[in-house]
């Protein structure tokens, strides 16, 4: 109710609205072919910039130097939480990868072999049938199969133990958080605005900080990774529970609960298929950090695709990346099956083929058995290199033959498309005085949400402004609104196909899941090949990544149409077209814009790595300080990312929301 | 991968160094951590030096860190040794943090570092007066692309690597545009892609690397580099601008944590003692990145085959 009226209140813009925004156009036409007239106000002066980084800066020296905390200092404090996280991290990694050594003396030799290849494979195999069935476990076996038959065993056992133990930390992490949240409205407020921040900063910002305060290596990487994983978990705790029926939660205070109990046996048993949503998240989170946690010494799958990019065995690096999809793929699928799977009554567990304790020992007796047998049958342990296939060098191959015979064409649609749409944008967006952007962005605020957006679309862009970081943060906009719109033009279409055809639609959903759990590197550098280093490249970069919510929440939005209106347009005669036309992509617009958030949203997480191929814009001073390990102008710059994320998430989801109150949906 | 084979290496290494060498004495058992780069040349010299290390008794953990943002580390004591720190791109950061009295220089590796602009060979049929720096403007139209036409095109180094290409293009007058690449990678992706097309190409590129290998080509000649040259304007062809001149060539450094010096002394003296030159890692690198070995292999094949250059660096006083 309250919303609606929010609504109507809009609705009726004032006429002085429209007076100001025609002087701050005018003014702003006059300035962009004046310029020289008032510089201060094309240009953010350098006099004016805050030096907020520096102090940042500072405070983080003095963070890890100087602050005391009484018995110990800050940076013991970490150092002791990295210390502990170590052992986890470590105990991990020997039972997948490396093997135990049984001795205090570092580098002793191995006493216990790393768990056999075929008993992890055998293992996870039976879960995915104990879980859902033979489906599921001739798709997980496959998965692990192609690991082992492509010679990525080991790093992806490697990437494996930081997963094991990554995600169920941040998914504890996240559900205290959530809960807390959740009963303390207070701090709901307090973390909101935090969770914004740690998804939406680059991670290549603070790992400066946490290379500092956790040293260097798996743990320090392991914790970036958390930081980027855990806010989902948060919010779809407090979502979750905010979700419980009402009169459940009644009826257990009738009944006379504590507020533990309350939890235990009502909240989180009604709220746990939300829940795991939440946990699928953190586990795709986490392996799209891969990459960057190998920068910082996480090794595993992620080292071994940078590494076979810098010699550019471009197949080489395809093999590792497919090696983290298919990982991620297997385990999105069992935590799936988890959340689906039959709730423990009697009836369900006859109908189910292995009991909890038959699943136990038959694991058991796999690894009592495998284990001695691979130390007499070394193949059974650690999978032999012969039997190994690679396909790297057809990959190698088709780049040089499509470089070799298609690079005049391509490089023709890359110059018109770079001369005729990206550097008219550019040029405008750079050209527009930055008073004139702030007051414009501020109107809109405020057409769409009265006082509270305006504050909100003026306070974040006069940050970005203040610190200095204008003209790197419009290259931003030009190079993520570009990629966002032609995003939005192939995957809207994408979509309506797939709503409409299941074929289509099973297709559409394996390339949406290739393509967001495929490192972006292993793309980037045959693009770099193609299009040369460049705005363009990283363009085609950042598509390819960000389609995906695009293609997805159109799915969603058609399918979500209300079956009775299209009933009732087909009975009105409508033709198929028009009822495509006037009736689904309508009410489906709002759904559609929200994937667009999304699309943006994925577009500015993806600028960081497109620095690699050399854009000059906010992702690349994120970049550079974090090789110079400058730690103030990577979060100054990171945050920047961050407002525009926070300007651009708010605006459309406030611009969704007006459109289905006014079309009747459910918000 | 790599990681692992490091590590199944290290630890039959280690198992053999144990029952069979029956462990020399060395002063302390914790493992000295060598840093990790992304360029081959580096993890084959770091993976000598470890193996070297291990032979003596040492136990040894390999660690992958940024090239810059490892001095945090190598201040503080969470890592130990970087084996390459290259004169042309890290001079600064180093003095700066051996000035904070928590680092120390190792010396040289003996290899030395090259960087300069760089054509594939075929250029030279379109462009004759190369390498002279002075050709190039006759040539910049060859050398450009669509969007930098008739300018020339020059794809500089990640910007972090400061080249002071732009400043050079203006001082010398050059015709050309510089467009940085963001890694090394991509800037290899490129000229791999038009080596491919026999295509124009000019760029930075330094050796040792394998691209100086496996592609014919040539440095661009420019006016000497001088310190002066670079310092002062008035120095050089252009009597407003510095950064008339080539680029610096120079030492590539080891350099550790101080603390280690006093913890495994022989170590970091076998440190300071290892010393090879350009052709010999030019050699180890394109025997991985080209025909494909295994870094653990060729370091192996290389330790055998040269134990008199290696054996006299563990001696210790």
């Amino acid at each position: 109710m309250e919303a609606r009226q929010g609504f109507d209140d809009v609705a009726q813009t004032p006429s002085w609205f429209w007076g100001i925004f025609a002087v701050i156009i005018t003014l702003g036409i006059f300035l962009f072919f004046a310029q020289d007239q008032a510089p201060y106000l094309v240009e953010y002066p350098r006099d004016w910039v805050i030096p907020l980084r520096f102090v940042i800066s500072d405070w983080m020296q003095w963070l890890i130097k100087e602050f005391d905390l009484g018995f110990f200092t800050f940076k013991e404090l970490t150092r002791s939480i990295a210390w502990l996280l170590e052992w986890p991290l470590s105990a991990a990694n020997s039972l997948l990868a490396t093997g135990f050594t049984f001795s205090t003396e570092p580098g002793a030799p191995i006493v216990l072999s790393p768990a056999p290849w075929i008993a992890v494979i055998i293992i996870f195999g039976l879960l995915a049938f104990h879980l859902s069935g033979t489906r599921l476990a001739v798709l997980v076996t496959g998965c692990f199969g192609y690991l082992a038959l492509f010679g990525q065993w080991h790093s992806a056992m490697i990437t494996l133990s930081s997963i094991v133990i990554a995600v169920p930390l941040g998914v504890s992490i996240g559900f205290v958080l959530g809960i807390a949240a959740y009963r303390h409205p207070v701090f709901e407020k307090w973390l909101t605005p935090v969770l914004d921040l740690m998804q939406t900063v680059p991670i290549f910002a603070y790992l400066v900080p946490v290379l500092f305060l956790f040293g260097f290596g798996p743990v320090a990487a392991m914790i970036a990774t958390m930081i980027y994983a855990t806010p989902p978990m948060v919010r779809v705790t407090i979502l979750a529970l905010k979700q419980v029926p009402v009169e459940l939660v009644e009826y257990g205070n009738m009944a006379g609960c504590a507020r533990g109990q309350l939890l235990r046996k009502i909240q989180v048993p009604v709220a746990q298929k939300s829940l795991m949503v939440g946990v699928n998240q953190v586990i795709m989170l986490s392996l799209n950090m891969v990459i960057i946690a190998s920068m910082i010494g996480a090794g595993g799958l992620g080292f071994d695709v940078l590494s076979s990019l810098r010699r550019l065995a471009i197949g080489d690096g395809l093999e590792a990346g497919l090696a983290i999809t298919f990982l991620a793929i297997a385990l999105d699928r069992l935590s799936q099956a988890f959340a689906d799977r039959p709730q423990t009554s009697r009836l369900s567990q006859s109908r189910r083929l292995l009991s909890h304790s038959q699943f136990t020992l038959v694991v058991l007796i796999t690894l009592l058995i495998s284990w001695p047998a691979s130390h007499f049958y070394p193949a059974l342990g650690v999978y032999p290199e012969s039997l190994q296939i690679t396909t790297s060098h057809f990959w190698d191959d088709l780049v040089k033959w499509i470089n070799i015979n298609f690079f005049d064409q391509l490089e023709a649609i890359k110059t018109f498309l770079l001369i005729h749409i990206m550097m008219p944008v550019k040029h405008f967006l750079l050209k527009t005085p930055w008073v004139i952007s702030i007051a414009v962005i501020t109107l809109i605020g405020y057409r769409l949400g009265r006082f509270r957006l305006a504050a909100l679309g003026m306070a974040l862009t006069v940050f970005i402004a203040a610190v200095g970081l204008w003209s790197k943060a419009m290259i931003t906009v030009y190079l993520c609104g570009v990629s966002v719109l032609f995003a939005a033009c192939i995957g809207i279409p994408i979509g309506i196909l797939a709503a409409s055809n299941s074929r289509t639609n099973r297709a559409a959903q394996v390339a949406i899941d290739t393509l967001q759990t495929l490192p972006s590197f292993v793309y980037l550098i045959p693009v770099v090949m193609l299009f040369r280093v460049g705005d363009f490249a990283a363009m085609l970069a950042v598509i390819a990544y960000s389609v995906a919510p695009a293609i997805r929440y159109t799915i969603l939005g058609i399918q979500q149409v209300p079956a009775h209106l299209i009933e009732a347009s087909r009975a009105m005669g409508c033709t198929p077209n028009q009822i495509r036309w006037r009736v689904q992509l309508p009410i489906a617009l709002p759904q559609i814009m929200l994937g667009i958030n999304q699309t943006i949203m994925m577009a500015l997480s993806m600028l960081v790595i497109t620095a690699l191929v050399g854009t000059r814009d906010l992702g690349q001073e994120v970049y550079i300080a974090l090789t110079k390990a400058d730690t103030g102008g990577g979060i100054v710059a990171g945050v920047c990312v961050a407002c525009i994320a926070i300007v651009a998430d708010r605006f459309i989801s406030q611009w969704s929301h007006k459109k289905k109150m006014k079309l009747g949906l459910p918000a | 991968m790599f990681t692992a084979r490091l590590r199944k290496v290290s630890m039959a290494l280690l198992a053999s160094a144990l029952f069979s060498h029956s462990a020399l004495a060395v002063e302390s058992k914790d493992p000295i951590i060598l840093t990790l780069h992304d360029w081959t040349g580096q993890l084959i010299n770091t993976e000598l030096m470890g193996r070297i290390l291990q032979n003596m008794g040492y136990n040894i953990k390999y660690q992958q860190a940024d090239y810059i943002a490892q001095f945090a580390g190598l201040e503080s004591g969470d890592l130990h040794v970087a084996m390459e720190m290259w004169e042309t791109t890290g001079k600064q950061a180093m003095e700066a943090s051996v000035k904070t009295g928590d680092t120390v220089d190792l010396g040289e590796t003996g290899m030395n570092a090259i960087e300069e602009w760089w054509y594939p060979m075929y250029m030279k049929e379109k462009c004759p007066g190369l390498p002279n720096w002075e050709a190039l403007n006759d040539c910049a139209e060859a050398f450009s692309t669509p969007e930098t036409a008739p300018r020339g095109r020059y794809l500089g180094g990640p910007v972090t690597w400061a080249g002071f290409d732009d400043e050079r293009v203006e001082a010398l007058g050059l015709d050309y545009e510089v467009v940085h690449a963001g890694t090394d990678a991509a800037l290899f992706a490129e000229l791999e892609s038009a080596y491919q097309r026999k295509a124009p190409w000019l760029g930075w590129v330094y050796t040792p690397h394998w691209a100086t290998v496996k592609f014919e080509g040539e440095f661009v000649e420019f006016p000497r580099y001088s310190d002066a040259c670079y310092e002062d304007a008035k120095v050089g062809l252009n009597p407003n601008m510095a950064y008339d001149c080539g680029k610096p060539r120079g030492w590539i450094k080891k350099v550790g944590w101080k603390g280690g010096e006093a913890k495994w002394p022989c170590a970091y003296q076998a440190v300071r003692n290892f010393r090879i030159d350009n052709a010999t890692v030019g050699q180890l690198i394109v025997e991985v990145d080209l025909e494909g070995k295994k870094i653990s292999d060729v370091v192996n094949a290389w330790l055998d085959a040269n134990k008199a250059t290696w054996e006299p660096w563990t001696q210790c006083n």
